[in-house]
């Protein structure tokens, strides 16, 4: 009996990856270590970066990567071509931040991981791209604390790229500077927000700030600062050799989006794991790629990508997985990793785990979240326990509303009730189950239950 | 207590910081347009050499970042990784996020409250080990998972439990 330690793996052989196809992960071998400086120069490494740097202005970086259409992949999917156009720049502008978000702690998501442990210098390449589009003077990557592993990573490459000069003044010959601090963070799932990101990066509790003003108009320190995501800025430096069509062409007619995307599927599935594949591709595919259900069990449900999306059902498995079409179902991309859940497995009691996670990792900032979200945690509870009382499914429908889209200070809680709502209606039979008459012992501590 | 060890505790509560933190601290501090930042940092230095932050520690993390003792104590009340009480030895991270939750955390769980003694926020009577929940740790291809310091097994079979932690003294 032994317990292994755990490795970040892609479960796809280095023969299928190749740098036309896989712009993320063909440098990366079957062995799971990192690629070093060496490894990465031999293999077209900053290549981008140098052209970038000596031969285009900071607005036709941006414009390749608006045409190239890559979507935010922190999971939100917002343009990040769009997000820096935006951003304040000019003569009189002072030169801001540019912030990587390496805070991965959606539940299911186990991709960036691969990325800021096996190819830390595609990230500083991406970055160094980033920033010189976004006239930025300094970049950050704020990287969640228990990334031990990525964090060792990082440490070096950023070391090996500061020495051999794709890091401080003057970066290959172009006089543009910029240099990369490495943040770790101290826990807190709120601070994968972009706001309280940047409040945390200034050493301050994570709650999150009001928008407008944007970040790229007044981020951190009050400077321009761009927030983008691991796995977004991974994408950069192949958009930046090849040009927006052929990124546009690697999803073909799958999606209207461009490029590819790192997929996963855990739960229980036979080979759950990461996949570099177009974006677009279905979760069919991708269950299929996992080996199907473990132990033969049929597929009840499954979260599309992440805690704060919502339940989608097997037959919307043959939908591609983009921003628009998982959004037209009703539920959201999220980060692309699929968690499935087998017929054996309640979907209230995983509710009552993800409403527990979101009551836990709320910042107490805005009430309907502080107060909402432990208020929803009781309900189901009760639920769970068979002891829930008439009204209580129309009031987790009116939590589920009132902690949405509009009503809070950030997109906390309205991912907290997507899960709750699309269950709710997907599966209300499981809950209706946990109501009983007279009231048990749940309903001792007075929860004003169908009175507001 | 001696008289000297007395006198200590009324100056300062006895915290002492070590100069090599403090210069570590400073070394941070460098890295922002403004000392606060290097906060999070600072606890995270005083917390790797004392395994936890006492309250006597943070009007002198203040004190070398040059910021208010309230703007030190928010901080690190909020943050779910700096501990504010003694820990043991070896803290657990067990991960209760949705694919461990659908992998049977929960019999890891009682696996690991069972070998130990314990329930979650709990340290055994030893002080070898604190147990703790903690965020999706980004191993849910092999959940149900953990992390013990700064290792990160999956996936942990209950029958694991008591091989594992052997290796924590």
């Amino acid at each position: 009996m032994s317990v292994s330690r755990y490795r970040s793996q892609l479960r796809q052989s280095a023969a299928e990856r190749r740098a036309e196809t896989h712009p993320l992960t063909w440098r990366l071998g079957e062995d799971g270590a990192m690629v070093g400086l060496g490894e990465y120069l031999d293999k077209d490494g900053y290549v981008a970066a140098r052209k970038v740097l000596n031969h285009q202005s900071p607005d036709d970086v941006v414009a390749t990567m608006k045409d190239a259409n890559v979507r935010g992949r922190g999971g939100a999917g917002f343009s990040a071509g769009m997000k820096w156009s935006l951003t304040m720049k000019g003569q009189d502008i002072p030169r801001g931040y540019l912030v990587c978000n390496a805070d991965e702690m959606e539940p299911g998501t186990f991709k960036d991981r691969l990325l800021l442990e096996q190819l830390p210098h595609l990230l500083i390449e991406g970055m160094i791209i980033g920033g010189y589009a976004n006239h930025s003077r300094f970049g950050y990557i704020f990287l969640r604390g228990e990334y031990v592993e990525a964090a060792r990573a990082l440490a070096r490459a950023i070391d090996e790229a500061r020495a051999a000069g794709w890091l401080g003044n003057d970066i290959a010959d172009s006089g543009y500077d910029f240099d990369i601090a490495l943040h770790t963070g101290a826990g807190r799932y709120i601070c994968g927000e972009e706001t309280a990101l940047i409040n945390s990066l200034e050493g301050n509790r994570a709650n999150p700030r009001a928008k407008p003003p944007f970040p790229g108009q007044s981020g951190a320190w009050g400077k321009p600062t761009v927030v983008n995501n691991v796995e977004t800025f991974c994408n950069a430096p192949a958009v930046m050799l090849h040009g927006a069509r052929w990124y546009q062409d690697l999803s073909g007619e799958l999606s209207n989006d461009g490029g590819t995307k790192l997929y996963g599927v855990s739960g229980k599935v036979a080979m759950p794991g990461l996949w570099e594949l177009p974006i677009g591709t279905s979760g069919s595919e991708l269950l299929e790629r996992a080996g199907g259900m473990r132990d033969g069990r049929a597929l009840k449900a499954w979260l599309p990508g992440g805690g704060s999306t919502g339940f989608l059902l097997p037959e919307h498995l043959d939908a591609p997985l983009d921003f628009d079409t998982i959004g037209e179902l009703g539920s959201r991309m999220g980060t692309g990793l699929l968690t499935v859940v087998n017929e054996d497995q309640s979907v209230l009691s995983l509710v009552r785990n993800l409403e527990q996670f979101f009551a836990r990792e709320s910042c107490g900032w805005c009430t309907p979240c502080r107060d909402g979200l432990p208020w929803t945690v009781k309900i189901l509870q009760a639920l769970e326990h068979g002891e829930g009382e008439r009204g209580d499914l129309e009031m987790l429908d009116k939590l589920g509303g009132d902690l949405g889209p509009g009503k809070t200070f950030c997109a906390h809680a309205p991912g907290a009730a997507m899960p709750l709502q699309s269950a709710l209606k997907y599966f209300r039979e499981e809950f209706e189950r946990g109501v009983v008459h007279p009231p048990r012992a749940a309903h001792a501590d007075p929860i004003p239950v169908g009175v507001v | 207590m001696t008289e000297t060890a007395r006198q200590i505790t009324s100056d300062g509560d006895g915290f002492i910081l070590a100069d090599e933190d403090r210069q570590a601290i400073e070394h941070e501090r460098d890295h922002y347009e403004q000392p606060q930042a290097a906060c999070i940092e600072a606890l995270k230095i005083v917390q790797r050499r004392h395994g936890w932050v006492p309250d006597a520690a943070i009007p002198v993390i203040a004190e070398v970042l040059g910021i208010g003792p309230a703007s030190v104590e928010g901080v690190a009340t909020f943050y779910s990784l700096i501990f504010r009480q003694p820990v043991g030895r070896h803290v657990i991270l067990v991960c209760d996020s949705s694919s461990c939750f659908l992998n049977d955390y929960d019999e890891l769980l009682e696996a690991l409250s069972a070998r130990l003694g314990i329930g979650l926020g709990q340290t055994t009577e030893d002080g070898r080990f604190t147990l703790l929940p903690v965020c999706c740790l980004g191993a849910c291809d092999r959940g149900p998972a953990l992390m013990v310091d700064d290792d990160t097994y999956g996936p942990v079979a209950p029958d694991d439990v008591a091989t594992l932690l052997e290796g924590y003294a």
